[in-house]
């Protein structure tokens, strides 16, 4: 085949409004679902371990909940996510007897997944927040957590903003291996209309196109947002 | 009988040594003025008293409490609720960047109300009143104005009056602050050193470390001179100023000015 008769093969697919509807109202949904929702639920078990790293370790209890947190951390930093999701979707939850639903599984694996990178990142980001603040604090007579969460935490999102915009960039890419769980989502989609076709370079090319755009659209977001932080420092 | 003892308090770090056998007391209503040379031990003084930092030996007590003493162990609650007797104003302000200067001041006050087991009706009672203390600081700093600005937006000046009217707003017995001014450029230092001459008078019992030599003896009752971690000379602000006894004093003095 010529790649003029591969272009029309796949486009006469594409663009029936049947596949318009399943490419855009679910493959590419649930791609943005499984990554924003994703790093949601990251950011929150991400800033619970990161609180607990940078505790004060004088006590047991906060030398047990940072060895758990390594384990944690440890586990999800050091095996593949798809691995994380064929354990978590075939072995742990039957076994546990519940079913969640396959993209609820996906949205949960890929939160405690982010959530071992958030926690990386938003450690650096409490550290770079002077502790000047936590002492303030703690001198007006907050407890240490409420401290943490109203004053230090907010400080630390605002410095590790881009990095977190970065990290959503992985999560949009890395959704690609739910299809291992039944998921239907952007790669799925484009890797049906190759089944039906027998034609796979024009879908997989479109398809790279379509994670581009989002990865620069999710870029643009980024820069903008940095701008505007920068102005804000910038006001004294 | 005095209002805070200080008995034999001791800190080191390791193998330094930064306070040792630090002894002295205060009567309510009075300015201690703490001088000294860098390293003198002044900072970490204050931080103990504020529980910022457990010293390894010695005892405090305010009224009649005894606050800390070093042959107890106290729970991270008993610390929050004994440490809100002293106020601290610190050489770098500090104040929370993303709050304005109002929230700066009402935050504290308003998070420990949550905490409290209170009716509706009790409790709207104690936020008007939190609101109400906060128009009377942001009066007596000079500020009313710029509540509503963020501590960006402000002088370091300003800043620092922010913070007096923050640590005043938890109502402590005793308020110290460790060198207000020595962030400050030299044209801000007069606003700061003027609010915290206003507070005194009545019951305000107040602990200054300054390397302003003219406004310590002006609104000191008592001076402490440290120097390598001891008190080595108190007194009156004539007795020290005019007439200090100790040689480390006088070539102190003779130095700054
Ligand atoms: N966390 C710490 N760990 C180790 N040493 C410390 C610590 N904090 C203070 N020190 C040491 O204790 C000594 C006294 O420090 P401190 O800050 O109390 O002095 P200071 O009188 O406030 O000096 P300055 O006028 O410069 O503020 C110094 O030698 C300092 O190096
Ligand atoms: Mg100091």
């Amino acid at each position: 085949m010529d790649i003029v008769k591969m272009w029309q093969v796949f486009w006469e697919k594409f663009s029936n409004p049947d596949t318009l509807k399943i490419v855009f109202g679910t493959g590419l949904i649930n791609t943005l679902l499984i990554a924003v929702l994703g790093l949601l639920i990251g950011i929150v078990i991400g800033t619970l371990i990161a609180t607990v790293k940078v505790m004060p370790k004088y006590k047991l209890l906060p030398r047990v909940l940072d060895k758990i947190c390594s384990v944690y951390v440890g586990f999800f930093r050091g095996t593949p996510i798809v691995v994380q999701l064929l354990l978590t979707y075939y072995v742990l939850l039957p076994l546990c007897g519940v079913s969640f639903g396959s993209l609820n599984t996906a949205i949960l694996v890929f939160g405690l997944n982010s959530g071992a990178y958030v926690s990386e990142i938003m450690r650096g980001g409490i550290l770079s927040v002077d502790s000047g603040q936590m002492e303030a604090g703690r001198a007006v007579g907050l407890s240490y957590s409420t401290t943490m969460m109203k004053i230090v935490v907010p400080q630390a999102v605002k410095n590790i903003l881009p990095t977190l915009g970065n990290e959503l960039i992985a999560l949009v890419k890395d959704t690609s291996v739910v299809s291992f769980i039944a998921v239907v989502d952007l790669y799925k989609t484009f890797q049906e209309i190759g089944n039906r076709t027998y034609e796979y370079l024009m879908p997989y090319l479109f398809m790279a196109l379509i994670y581009i755009v989002l990865v620069a659209l999710i870029s643009l977001g980024i820069k903008w947002m940095e701008r505007s932080l920068r102005k804000s420092d910038r006001r004294n | 009988m005095s209002f805070l003892k200080v008995n034999h308090l001791e800190k080191h770090f390791g193998p330094t040594r930064v306070l040792e056998d630090i002894n002295f007391e205060l009567e309510k209503g009075q300015v201690l003025v703490i001088i000294g040379s860098s390293g003198s031990g002044k900072t970490t003084l204050l931080r103990c008293l504020n529980f910022l930092e457990t010293a390894n030996q010695g005892s405090f007590s305010v009224g009649d409490e005894i606050l800390f003493d070093a042959e107890q162990t106290y729970t991270d609650k008993q610390i929050r609720e004994k440490r809100l007797k002293f106020g601290l104003v610190f050489q770098s302000f500090n104040l929370f960047p993303q709050y304005t200067v109002r929230q700066n001041i009402t935050l504290a006050p308003k998070l420990m109300l949550k905490e409290k087991q209170l009716t509706a009706e009790q409790r709207k009672e104690s936020l008007a009143q939190i609101e109400q203390k906060a128009d009377e600081l942001l009066e007596s700093v000079g500020l009313k104005d710029r509540q509503d600005f963020y501590p960006c937006q402000l002088s370091g000046g300003q800043q620092q009056r922010v913070a007096i009217a923050r640590a005043l707003a938890m109502s402590p017995e005793i308020l110290c602050f460790d060198e207000p001014t020595s962030a400050l450029d030299p044209e801000l230092t007069g606003e700061v050193l003027r609010v915290i001459q206003s507070l005194k008078g009545g019951d305000r019992t107040m602990i200054v470390v300054t390397h302003e030599m003219g406004f310590a003896r002006d609104v000191a009752d008592r001076v402490i001179f440290m120097a390598d971690g001891v008190i080595e000379e108190e007194g009156t602000p004539d007795e020290v100023f005019g007439n200090p006894k100790s040689e480390k004093t006088r070539a102190f003095l003779a130095g700054v000015h």
